[in-house]
């Protein structure tokens, strides 16, 4: 077993993973966030994004061993006492969340790009969600609630 | 501890050396999803993605992109091989970018790896290093086959190094989606104007990169009449007979991805806009 | 009288939000593979690697004693021998001395952890004796073909004889169609959490889309009464007909009586794609006879759907490909045979739009082959012979309640047309468009070089809710009542909810009805009557239905009491110092059954929709881009529009993934591509803008006249692509997904079979 140091949602995380583990399975085995999902394992989907050092990246592909020091930003880190992050209920307001299940990777993917680029075109936004897969929506909805997050965030 | 986070290049070869079972994680795009499906367990992995020294990009004279450069650097600082910087656009997704390494495609040696055309057209050298010491090997002399290459298993890939080639290079992939493809088909074409060299360089089209010799004279043939400086297009003909040659070149099977057939034509589509494009490059 | 002293938010016809959404974005909506319990063994199951043996002998010692394992069961050690399977009880729970299809489970194992019972599937030792695969349904369905079932390879058979079968008509089109394997690719992929319980029992929390029938097949399995098999609905995460069958539901229970431990099992991607039904492959031959005018006068069809190892629910596919394999059009005479065959591929079994989906594919390929053949606009054609109130099916049920087809088309082609034309490519040869809008996209094929564009039009239908006298019901229960916060009413039913929005439904449906603002939707589970399947678009019909009668009845009663004490209705306070509650078994109409022509009124309504589609082909590359799908549909009322319009758009995004990119690849039964890797689906840079029309043409029968929304969207889209498609490439294109290949070398697809349309299959002879 490997003893990994991480800074997880802020907050300083120590936990013992054998070798061969994956980030997605730390999470959501060992830390106690389960809000990253498991969708393919080979990261073909996105639907266990997380923000690492503040790089958008697949956790099922991040070998936790190897990522000691590490800062990550799971889905559980958005929104605070009870309010909803701006994203968050962007989602919610605009219809972009039916089953849900890539819900959570949509939303870490829309806010990492929104932290980069506050009023990305329509292609920019396809662009930067191209690695995650939504099987209910059409993406209609999720394109409008990344706008609206847009405007709220930066009052377009 | 079996899996060792190294701090800098000596760090990790000598930790390679001193473990037999070790092996190498940089983005862990491709090993991760071998380990996921409980298809390879190494006993050791030597964790290099922190290596600061392999995320480097210089272009005095030469140019050296370090082993660790993800694609989303490469997005933003292309080494100045626009050819680099459509292969890297076409990568996997954001979130493969993120993490994914030229050094990574270089290692896994996958025929259909989308920066390893690029490197071929441009005559690129891999550089690797070992307790041992340094060694350099010509892109062509790289790859032996699917997924094979020439590194030993202490070595590690440091960089890969080019002469500038100029402006006038592309890269084409084909892929039945428009993002998180695996290519059936890829074509890398650069025009070094001032060495008067074209490199063709062909992706899923055979067990390893192929390159396209016939078609690379016959295009630079095209150019000196034409003149290689000029932007100049060449005419429909020429182009379709430099097509014709580049997917004669390739060595397509049919797969779970596309038919040889579809390969070969798809090729001579590619490399004749291939030529057309890059010719009015400047 | 009005209850509520303020007006409600959230009522039917609005936006309302669904009760999950803000847990889902906050990643703690606990979905099955989320679920966790204390001692919690982890199961796995082993799956044959061939598609057709006989098993010789299984041997789990080296399995058993790998640290760990806690218990393995192979059929030997099953309890019962009973089978199971949604409409016949066809399928061993583990293999019985034969496979029928690679990824049929062999044995199940209950670990410590996961990784422990991998491995002990992987240490399990099976001596097979490897049969030859029967891959081709049309050769299964032949003469001296072998038996894969007792009772020969024909799962069903449906003969739709309408009119005058041989009539006669001056022009005639003929044709061959294939429609490929689809896969739901649910992004949930399957899981559940078994916990047995002090009576003996079992408590299954099961992400499914119909409680009740999962129970009916569960219980008999493991030899226990149906009282003592709990289930609850765990959230899904996604299921389009994937999770109508059982798949590890009696695996988990089995092995959590075994061990009396929780056990949980959760497929990965890969076993999800062995582990559950698919679209049925099609082959689909056809004819119409049109007079000169456009009028329609027969249409005579052959279709043979590969049902694959066991039946699923390859009666109704059958049933329905037949019933509706003229499309939505007036079509005086008609013979279809419409037949599902066994063969040893992969079990097919529900997936949105069921056998409409490959009808529609043919028949709307032939309605452009006509207007070609008569010089005709392709709308004009459709809309000519289009359906209304009054006119009759090909099973002589009349439409109702219906807005006309023809309107649905005309309205559907007057939508904006997408805003750029790709222009020729610049000399300068510098990319004046992004690539990403291109086809290939990031490929970075072409900069304007080899495109043309072509737009397409297609029209398609489908019943909504059960059909041929199936007894449908669905159970709700309300209850109005006062807390401390005020007036609150609680609805509980057993309606799966998979994404679709049947909860938001449920919620607007009992504050428009009582006037109540906070509606709490309570946990589905078998605690109450069956809701039915959360398929065939029924959900916001029946149990929308059953919930709005549950609501009236509470106002009834509510009224009573408020007689009774002399007071007012809207005195709620005081009335509710005792809650009211009701339970209501809410039924449709009653539809006939079948006869031996399929000519009654077999289905409860139907739904209509048409789409226009708007592609870019790269005639070099045979690659395609969507450029934009404008769709009219009718949908009766719509209860919460942007959730509709959600249902649409995520409808079309399936029917564009199996018009250009989404197959299951199958080589004499195995499955080749069983990854996201290879099993493409439509990313956010495939699907382009959809144009939504939502046309409210109330059904007299149907809760606030609301009819079901899920399916048109996936029938009638996928032809319109292809229909632009072949407007872009002059390329017949007679299959679905189309491949590159198709377009750059105008393959068509032959079944090497030579099949008369409306003859019966069996007879076909080699091509």
């Amino acid at each position: 077993m490997n003893d990994v140091r991480l800074r997880v949602n802020g907050v300083a995380r120590q936990t013992a993973v054998p070798d061969h583990e994956s980030l997605l399975t730390t999470l959501r085995e060992r830390l106690g966030l389960p809000g990253s999902k498991n969708a393919c394992e080979q990261g073909e989907c996105g639907s266990c994004s997380v923000l690492m050092d503040s790089e958008l990246v697949c956790s099922c592909l991040v070998l936790t061993a190897g990522a000691d020091g590490r800062a990550i930003e799971t889905v559980e880190s958005l929104g605070a006492d009870g309010l909803l992050h701006p994203v968050q209920q962007a989602f919610v307001d605009a219809g972009a969340v039916q089953c849900g299940f890539c819900t959570p990777g949509l939303i870490v993917a829309a806010y990492a790009l929104l932290r980069e680029n506050p009023e990305p075109s329509d292609l920019e936004v396809r662009e930067a969600l191209s690695g995650n897969l939504c099987r209910c929506t059409g993406y209609g909805t999720i394109l409008a609630a990344v706008q609206r997050a847009s405007r709220a965030m930066y009052r377009r | 501890m079996a899996v060792h986070v190294a701090r800098d290049v000596d760090d990790a070869t000598r930790a390679v050396a001193v473990d037999e079972r070790a092996e190498l994680i940089a983005g862990g795009t491709d090993l991760m999803v071998e380990i996921n499906f409980g298809r390879r367990r190494p006993g050791a992995l030597v964790a290099i993605d922190r290596v600061q020294e392999l995320r480097g990009i210089s272009r005095s004279g030469r140019v050296r992109v370090g082993a660790g450069v993800t694609y989303t650097q490469l997005l933003a600082d292309d080494a100045g091989s626009a050819a680099l910087r459509e292969a890297s656009r076409s990568v996997g997704s954001p979130q493969i970018r993120n993490a994914g390494t030229i050094g990574g495609n270089i290692a896994t040696s996958s025929p259909a790896g989308d920066a390893l055309p690029v490197l071929a057209a441009l005559e690129a050298t891999i550089v690797v290093r070992s307790v041992r010491g340094e060694r350099r090997v010509p892109f062509a002399e790289w790859m032996t086959g699917p997924k094979r290459n020439g590194r030993a298993r202490d070595e590690i890939i440091v960089a890969a190094e080019w002469e500038s080639a100029g402006p006038k290079q592309t890269f084409m992939k084909v892929g039945t989606r428009n993002a998180m493809v695996i290519a059936v088909a890829s074509l890398a074409l650069v025009v070094d104007a001032s060495r008067r060299r074209v490199g063709v360089a062909l992706g899923s089209c055979g067990p390893t990169i192929l390159r396209a010799d016939r078609a690379q004279s016959f295009a630079a043939g095209v150019l000196d009449e034409l003149g290689w400086e000029r932007q100049a297009a060449p005419t429909e003909t020429a182009c379709a007979e430099f097509g014709a040659l580049v997917a004669s070149a390739a060595r397509p099977i049919d797969d779970v991805r596309g038919t040889a057939a579809y390969r070969s034509h798809v090729l001579s589509v590619m490399a004749a806009r291939a030529l057309a494009r890059v010719a009015v490059l400047g | 009288m009005t209850l509520a002293r303020t007006r409600v938010r959230g009522r039917v016809g609005e936006s309302a939000p669904r009760p999950d959404g803000v847990p889902k974005v906050r990643g703690e909506f606990p979905y099955a593979s989320d679920l966790r319990e204390k001692g919690m063994l982890f199961g796995h199951t082993l799956r044959s690697p061939h598609p057709h043996a006989l098993i010789r002998a299984v041997d789990v010692t080296a399995a058993r004693a790998i640290s760990g394992v806690r218990v393995i069961l192979t059929e030997r050690d099953l309890p019962t021998r009973e089978r199971f399977g949604l409409m016949k009880r066809d399928q061993p729970v583990l293999a019985e001395g034969r496979v029928r299809y690679a990824g049929e489970a062999i044995a199940i194992i209950a670990a410590d952890e996961a990784d422990q019972a991998r491995a002990a599937a992987k240490a399990i030792v099976v001596e097979y004796e490897v049969l030859p695969p029967m891959s081709d349904p049309i050769a299964a369905l032949g003469p001296g073909a072998p038996a894969l079932h007792e009772g020969g390879n024909v799962i069903d058979d449906v003969l739709v004889v309408h009119g005058d079968p041989d009539a006669q008509a001056e022009v005639v089109v003929q044709g061959e169609y294939e429609v490929a394997m689809q896969d739901q690719a649910a992004l949930g992929p399957e899981a559940g959490l078994a916990i047995p319980t002090a009576d003996g029992g079992v408590t299954l929390h099961i992400a499914t889309q119909w409680l009740h029938e999962d129970l009916g097949q569960i219980a008999p399995a493991l030899g226990l009464p149906n009282e003592q098999v709990r289930l609850i609905l765990a959230g899904v995460g996604g299921a389009f007909g994937a999770r109508e069958d059982v798949t590890l539901q009696i695996h988990a229970c089995l092995l959590a009586l075994a061990t009396k431990r929780p056990v949980r099992m959760s497929y990965g991607r890969e076993e999800s794609f062995y582990g559950h039904v698919h679209r049925h492959p099609a082959r689909l031959f056809y004819e119409h006879g049109a007079r000169r005018d456009g009028t329609l006068v027969y249409v005579r069809a052959t279709i043979v759907l590969d049902g694959g190892a066991y039946a699923s629910s390859t009666s109704a596919v059958v049933a329905n490909a037949g019933c509706f394999a003229a499309g939505p059009y007036r079509v005086p005479n008609a013979r279809v045979r419409s037949v599902g065959a066994y063969t040893t591929n992969p079990p097919a079994g529900a997936m949105r739009g069921f056998g409409a989906v490959q009808a529609c594919f043919a028949y709307e390929a032939q309605m452009d082959k006509l207007a070609a053949a008569l010089d005709m606009d392709p709308v004009e054609l459709r809309a000519r012979n289009a359906v209304e109130d009054g006119d009759r099916i090909i099973t002589s049920q009349p439409v109702e309640g219906s807005e006309p087809v023809a309107n649905l088309l005309r309205r559907c082609a007057a939508l904006p047309m997408p805003a750029d034309e790709v222009a020729h490519p610049l000399r300068a040869g510098r990319p004046w468009r992004d690539p990403l809008l291109l086809p290939g996209g990031a490929g970075n094929l072409t900069h304007g070089e080899g495109i043309r564009r072509g737009t397409g039009f297609a029209a398609g239908f489908k019943n909504v809710c059960y059909s041929h006298g199936f007894d449908d019901v669905s159970h709700a229960r309300v209850r109005l009542e006062r807390t401390d916060g005020g007036i609150r009413a609680r609805v509980h039913t057993a309606a799966a909810e998979v994404g679709q929005g049947i909860v938001t439904v449920c919620q607007q449906i009992v504050r428009t009805a009582l006037e109540v603002e906070e509606v709490i939707v309570e946990t589905p589970d078998t605690t109450i009557g069956s809701a039915g399947s959360s398929s065939a678009s029924r959900q916001t019909w029946m149990t929308g239905g059953a919930v709005l009668a549950a609501c009236r009845e509470v106002r009834a009663a509510l009224e009573e009491r408020a007689l009774a004490r002399g007071r007012a209705m809207d005195e709620l306070a005081a009335l509710l110092d005792e809650p009211i509650e009701r339970s209501v078994a809410w039924r449709h109409r009653p539809t006939e059954k079948r006869d031996g022509h399929t000519q009654s009124h077999g289905h409860v309504a139907f739904l209509f929709a048409a789409h226009r589609a708007t592609v870019d082909v790269d005639l070099g590359t045979g690659l395609v881009k969507v450029v934009q799908v404008a769709t009219s549909q009718d949908v009766g009322k719509a209860i919460n529009p942007q959730a509709v319009v959600g249902q649409l758009e995520g409808g079309i995004a399936q029917g564009l993934g199996l018009a250009v990119m989404e197959e299951v690849l199958l080589r004499d039964g195995q499955v080749r591509n069983a990854s996201f890797t290879d099993y493409l689906l439509p990313t956010i840079l495939d699907m382009p803008p959809v144009v939504c029309d939502l046309v409210e043409h109330p059904h007299p029968d149907a809760p606030y006249g609301a009819k079901g929304v899920g399916e048109p969207p996936t029938i009638s889209s996928t032809p319109a692509i292809v229909a632009a498609i072949r407007a872009a490439t002059g390329r017949e294109l007679n299959r679905v997904p189309v491949r590159p290949d198709d377009i750059v070398f105008g393959t068509v697809a032959r079944s090497g079979w030579r099949i008369v349309p409306g003859s019966d299959p069996a007879m076909a002879a080699r091509a």
